[in-house]
């Protein structure tokens, strides 16, 4: 039965509705228009943070905007940049390519930011990077994409930190094959992710004389991957993956029923385990084998003084899990680029004595000129070459091995050693 | 010729010049903000059609603005293609797609046609991972500097300014809404709500109502493709997030909320929601809770939607 419009229903008058309507709709378009008159630069610099709030990037945004504000307030007690005190602004961008780019120009538009910085994941920054282009507005990835440094984006964009996934992977090929063998099969995400790898990972290996076995993409709606693991074949000396999230575990748990103790060599990347800690049973088959790591999660034995400063501003205790919970373990090979990229940034403005948008254009410049950066405070993770006209970092990489429990560093890769000939040059590009 | 339902077609008119007239008067976001809400509202609009004329609850209409998007996208990236060649292309990939889609998923209904229409979407936007190389997939792909302008009849549109971008989104919008409202205000539409109110009647009185139901799931699938290759082409980004799920249910949200059934109801959906997103997810990550439960009051004390409300009970020519 219909009862709309019953007055027992429904006994909201027209005009009360139309005035209810009006109030929200003013509400809702109010920060728009007063932003016009409150909006000012000049007397503080404010950042733009596109945060993954939600969505499958949750973790690593939770982390990020940890280390962020961490950062913001060094900064700040430090006495700003140029005299200037730094405003942090986050929004959520649901880790969503659509929300990404509404992200970016509600920074622009709304907030009126200096400069951008933050997004992780490569789809997200994919579609940010050429609306922050036709914005103007300077824009620093946090992310690993290669596309950057391919130079599929456009003069205001940089990544000053991390390095992308072609140099992490070509880096680490030669240990693997020198050190855990030739033959390798590669288990990875059947989408870019995975393809990034896959490429990356086939040509570096056969460069060093070693051998693509096995080839296994694997659907990312799979949540079982039994019917996949027989095909690992049986001259495997390495198994390579890169699967990630929540599968994870199930992976791992059913690659030990799979192989049991006559398993081969595995090495994976720590994208997989983030956020996770490893003392749980489900990845005791673990025990042994190798993991890429941008930054170690554990404090080694040999831990810098810059280490130890980082951990403590972030909240991060040795095991690279909260000091205030211990059960939640940290993105710690991804958020330092948080850290780090605000102090490149801070070293471009300070060397182009930006004061606001008029110095947006030197401060880029200045950006351009930097040749790198050496390990410190605020460089925690390492000493890293940055190159000007990619726009982009390389930075040494670390190999971990699992003992009992715990990543312990086996092998570190200098910068030197990740470098790749040059895919792009910005400097030719018009603001 | 005659215009039926006078009243509305003025207030489409008024609609539009009060759109023109709002870029002078927000600020640059909510310029921008509303240049996403036009395209986002002529997708709800197309939805609209077969949701609130014809009754028909897909959830797969994210294939369709995902075929417009890929259609337009891949032709400019791939071919080089001008700008409104692209954007035909996509209008074309989406009506063919919609035509094919449409001759199957009609042999079932309600909640078969439902998840049929779900079905559908799900194996294109897998196969647009799986076709990764070739779409981008999941990382999509970045469309090149070349097409960020056109030329169109002597006239330079660059897609980078604001100003432009505005004024295409509202004409794209405007061209769409008098269609509809010459679609559904005419006899095409009485068949449309005659399908959706009685459909064993309508068949009784002498009508093919399988043909009713496929022209308006054609056209529909059709506009959520003029949709997409808009929102393509403006952004110079394609990807698989865009024939995700959540996409489809977007569409369904905006139409309830402002009303289906109602011409103008999409675009006050999108609108309020987009906005709210916009607003709320800036204080606090929690803010699908507070949508949800705003939805459940609408659901209430609104459930044929905003401008349903006010057609129910005081604006009968509100359709």
């Amino acid at each position: 039965m219909n009862t709309i419009g019953t007055k027992k229903n429904l006994t909201l008058p027209r005009r009360s509705l139309l005035k209810g309507m009006a109030a929200a709709g003013t509400v809702l378009a109010a920060p728009g228009i007063i932003g016009r008159a409150v909006a000012q630069s000049g007397d503080v610099i404010k950042l733009g943070a596109p945060f993954h709030r939600t969505g499958i990037g949750a973790a690593y945004g939770r982390w990020y905007e940890r280390t962020a504000l961490a950062a913001v307030k060094l900064i700040n007690e430090q006495g700003g940049i140029n005299g200037l005190p730094v405003e942090l602004i986050i929004e959520d961008d649901g880790t969503d390519p659509k929300r990404g780019v509404e992200a970016v120009e509600k920074f622009s538009a709304e907030h009126k930011v200096d400069a951008i910085f933050g997004h992780l994941f490569s789809h997200v920054s994919a579609a940010s990077a050429p609306r922050a282009g036709e914005l103007k507005m300077p824009y620093f990835l946090c992310s690993e994409a290669h596309s950057l440094a391919a130079g599929a984006f456009n003069r205001y964009v940089f990544q000053p930190s991390i390095s992308d996934v072609k140099s992490q992977v070509s880096s680490m090929a030669p240990w693997i094959t020198d050190n855990l063998g030739k033959k390798v099969t590669m288990i990875y995400p059947d989408y870019a992710f995975g393809y990034d790898h896959r490429d990356n990972l086939r040509a570096a290996v056969e460069a060093q004389g070693g051998e693509i076995v096995g080839d296994i993409a694997i659907p990312p709606t799979e949540t079982s991957y039994t019917r996949y693991l027989p095909r690992i074949p049986l001259n495997t000396e390495v198994i390579y993956h890169v699967l990630v999230g929540p599968g994870v575990l199930t992976f791992v748990k059913e690659l030990g029923e799979h192989l049991g103790s006559q398993r081969p060599e595995i090495f994976g990347f720590i994208d997989s385990l983030e956020a996770v800690s490893f003392d749980i049973p489900q990845l005791a088959y673990l025990e042994g084998t190798h993991f890429w790591e941008a930054m170690p999660r554990y404090a080694q034995p040999n831990q810098t003084s810059f280490d130890k400063f980082y951990r403590e501003k972030v909240g991060v205790d040795a095991n690279g899990a909260s000091v205030d919970d211990p059960k939640s373990v940290a993105t710690f090979s991804h958020m330092f680029s948080v850290w780090e990229t605000l102090f490149a940034m801070k070293k471009a403005m300070e060397m182009a004595d930006y004061k606001g948008p008029k110095q947006k254009i030197a401060m880029l410049e200045a950006m351009e000129s930097i040749t790198g950066f050496e390990e410190s405070n605020e460089f925690p993770q390492g000493r890293k070459i940055f190159n000007g006209k990619m726009h982009q970092s390389f930075a040494q990489q670390n190999i971990s091995k699992v003992v009992d429990g715990k990543l312990k560093v086996v092998h570190t890769v200098s910068p030197e050693d990740t470098l790749y000939p040059d895919e792009a040059d910005y400097t030719k590009m018009s603001f | 010729m005659s215009i039926h339902n006078k009243k509305l077609f003025l207030l489409c008119l008024a609609t539009l010049a009060g759109l023109f007239v709002l870029q002078f008067l927000l600020s640059d976001y909510l310029v921008l903000a509303f240049t996403r809400i036009l395209i986002l509202a002529v997708f709800a609009m197309g939805y609209n059609v077969l949701m609130g004329y014809t009754g028909l609850v897909s959830l797969g209409h994210a294939m369709f603005f995902g075929a417009g998007v890929y259609g337009a996208g891949l032709s400019s990236y791939y071919l080089g293609v001008s700008l409104p060649v692209a954007f035909l292309a996509g209008i074309l990939a989406a009506i063919v797609l919609s035509f094919l889609i449409g001759l199957l998923a009609l042999r079932t209904q309600t909640v078969s046609f439902m998840i049929v229409t779900l079905m559908f979407s799900q194996a294109a936007f897998l196969l647009i991972l799986y076709f990764s190389e070739f779409t981008g997939g999941d990382q999509g792909l970045t469309l090149p500097t070349s097409a960020r302008s056109f030329s169109l009849f002597g006239l330079e549109v660059d897609m980078t300014s604001d100003v432009a971008r505005y004024n295409l989104a509202l004409t794209v919008f405007g061209v769409v809404l008098l269609g509809l409202f010459a679609f559904t205000q005419g006899p095409v539409g009485r068949l449309l709500v005659a399908v959706r109110e009685n459909e064993d009647r309508t068949r009784m009185l002498g009508f093919d109502t399988y043909a009713i139901k496929l022209l308006a799931f054609t056209v529909s699938g059709g506009i959520s493709g003029v949709a997409g290759a808009l929102y393509g082409l403006m952004f110079g980004y394609i990807g698989s997030a865009f024939a995700e799920f959540k996409i489809s249910i977007e569409a369904l949200l905006f139409t309830l909320v402002g009303g289906p059934g109602t011409l103008l109801g999409p675009l006050v959906g999108t609108g309020l929601m987009t906005l709210l997103f916009d607003r709320l997810s800036g204080v606090t990550t929690a803010y699908l809770i507070v949508i949800g439960a705003l939805l459940i009051v609408v659901t209430l004390w609104f459930p044929t939607g905003i401008l349903g409300t006010l057609r129910d009970r005081w604006l009968p020519w509100l359709k």
